[in-house]
């Protein structure tokens, strides 16, 4: 016993040595984009970045690339547009997605099980294979209706929504799953409408599997660029676009494109942070039974 | 400030109608016959989401494949040309050399991410809580970061200077350390090399997921099969690889299959790097390149079929894992 007393302390002593090299060689990057984001210009584009400590001056650190990037490029309102595109693209499709599940679970009807086959079955189609034909809909529609919708956020909204449906839908009966079936009975002999049990019962009881549901759907939505490029584009930028036209132009200059990167990854890093037990509890939800 | 305005407007405007059109579906059909109403009530709560996916996901996605047999001429016209789209693709040297590059990336990131993931996790879960939770949120944090912002990380990594000059890149400056004359690594066509610098972005990004999910697993071993283990005086690396790894290879394999899914469908990252060049192309950005760039709809909708047929079995075989391991609750 005592033998195995020692080994476990070597072991933890070596287990930590061990993840400390690697979540050193994980943060190293970050690390480098931040410190790169405060250096001065000149010297951030003739020498790398570990120069700002190892060579350290007080001179040498300024946040001008922060200022320079929400000023000169704008970035200040492609964040309002990042919000403006990720805040109805999730709690929009979280809704229709929370009615769904509850037809889903609690009614009965034919087709049931073949609808939401279908319905989960559609997880296997990548974004590419709908993007075009979606974006030819909305330009016929704009021909019949005079009413534009390629260019603005509402075409966003729809695509992101559409193709969150699946997941969000199969995600949220699953949860609905465990509610107690005589617990909706008993509401419902006691004259609840399906609207009331919906509203009052089964929604406030799926909160943690919403909110699971939120946070990846909000990163996804605001990290994402495809669908932003294709049918938000160069009108409203976002985020995601505007960095990567940040990348492509010569002459920016690291601390420009570096600041504008962390800019970037604010918003998600805060969300992640402060909701990590959601995440995790919806990641582990849904691989590991 | 305005666009800010016009999404939180839609926000509410948005709920407000559903639950208002919800609410409406629902007094009508509680007015009805009950016959009829047990028929409709179930439209008004699932019949939404019909229509939202019957036409944002399935009618552009039989419209994808056949517009895959068409041509479309400038004007939008389009002509029935057969199998031509495919001929052409698969003709294509290029073409071929995407599919390799696919394939190699499915054939490296995914074992990868899950060995880095599941050493990760074995190795934090005996150090105690707090330098787990510690260590976890370091590797886990490149979860929230977007491809894009990955690529300006890695290119500050990645960033060459000719010889002579001072390495502003991480890689270079320790390359040329050790005595090395600077490389433009992303450009390095042999072995692949320039693609396994861009798998392993991705790898940095995606470690952290099969990390928890192993994690989780890996706890939920019962304590008393490892301590039977231990009582038969089985070594530390007899206990994890005869007894905890058998118990976790159903996670392991879900994570497997769920990065492999995310490695074949790999976009941004290639974008947002080499777009594509020095032979590191994909199937999804070729068929960015083809339809933004070449305006040829009728290979990139051929790409589009190709991605599909390969993911949709993978796909396919992970949803009815899923569904029979809840049929099992």
């Amino acid at each position: 016993m005592k033998k195995f007393k020692r080994f476990a302390t070597k072991s933890r002593l070596g287990s930590t040595l061990i993840l400390i090299l690697i979540s050193t060689i994980w943060l190293l990057p970050t690390v480098g984009l931040l410190i790169t984001s405060m250096r001065e210009s000149t010297e951030a584009q003739t020498t790398g970045w570990w120069n700002a400590i190892t060579h350290f001056t007080p001179d040498s650190w300024t946040l001008q690339a922060f200022a320079d990037v929400m000023s000169n490029d704008g970035l200040g309102s492609s964040i309002v547009s990042s919000f403006a595109v990720t805040l109805p693209a999730t709690i929009l499709p979280l809704l229709l997605a929370a009615y769904a599940a509850f037809g889903f679970t609690f009614l009965t009807f034919k087709g049931r099980e073949f609808i939401f086959s279908i319905l989960i079955g559609l997880l296997v189609i990548p974004l590419q294979g709908a993007l075009v034909p979606v974006l030819k809909l909305f330009l016929k529609f704009t021909d019949l209706t005079g009413i534009e919708i390629s260019g603005q956020y509402a075409a966003a909204w729809f695509v992101h929504a559409a193709f969150a449906m699946p997941l969000a839908v199969y995600i949220l009966r699953n949860y609905m799953m465990s509610i107690p079936v005589p617990l909706i009975e008993a509401a419902r002999v006691d004259g609840a409408s399906n609207f009331t049990i919906f509203w009052r019962l089964v929604l406030p009881i799926s909160v943690p599997a919403l909110a699971s549901f939120a946070i990846f759907q909000f990163l996804w939505v605001w990290n994402d660029y495809l669908i932003a490029f294709v049918f938000v584009g160069n009108d409203h930028p976002v985020l995601t676009y505007k960095l990567l036209s940040m990348l492509g132009q010569y002459g920016e200059g690291w601390q420009s494109v570096a600041a504008g990167s962390f800019v970037s990854m604010s918003v998600p890093l805060l969300v992640f942070f402060s909701l990590q037990r959601y995440f995790i509890r919806g990641l582990t939800a849904g691989a590991v039974k | 400030m305005k666009d800010l305005l016009v999404a939180t407007e839609a926000i509410v405007i948005g709920i407000f109608v559903t639950v208002f059109i919800f609410w409406l579906g629902n007094k009508i059909v509680e007015a009805l016959p009950s016959k009829l109403r047990k028929v409709l009530q179930p439209w008004v709560f699932i019949g939404p989401v019909v229509i939202l996916i019957s036409l944002f996901l399935i009618y552009p996605t039989v419209q994808s494949i056949r517009l895959s047999f068409m041509e479309e001429a400038i004007d939008g016209s389009t002509t029935w040309v057969g199998l031509t789209n495919y001929r052409d693709i698969f003709g294509d040297v290029d073409f071929r050399t995407m599919l390799v590059n696919n394939l190699t990336w499915i054939a490296i990131v995914p074992i990868v991410v899950v060995s880095i993931g599941l050493a990760i996790a074995q190795l934090a879960n005996n150090v105690g809580p707090k330098r787990e939770k510690f260590f976890k949120s370091a590797i886990f944090m490149p979860m929230a970061i977007s491809f894009v912002s990955a690529a300006t990380i890695w290119r500050l990594i990645y960033s060459y200077i000719p010889e002579g000059q001072s390495q502003t890149g991480l890689l270079n400056a320790m390359w040329t350390a050790f005595g090395g004359t600077p490389q433009t690594w992303l450009q390095l066509e042999g072995f692949k090399l320039n693609n396994i610098f861009l798998m392993i972005i991705f790898i940095w990004l995606n470690v952290g997921f099969a990390m928890v999910l192993m994690s989780a697993a890996i706890k939920a071993v019962p304590e008393d099969t490892i301590e039977a283990g231990r009582m038969d005086g089985a070594s530390a690396r007899q206990l994890f690889f005869r007894i905890i790894l058998p118990q976790i290879w159903g996670t392991a394999l879900s994570v497997f299959i769920t990065v492999l899914i995310g490695a074949m469908k790999i976009f941004d990252i290639v974008l947002a790097m080499t777009g594509g060049n020095y032979n590191t192309n994909v199937l999804a950005q070729n068929f960015y390149n083809e339809y933004f760039i070449y305006g040829n709809t009728g290979k990139a909708m051929a790409t589009v079929v190709v991605l599909i047929a390969i993911i949709a079995p993978v796909m396919a075989y992970q949803v009815r894992h899923y569904r029979k391991m809840d049929m099992a609750r």
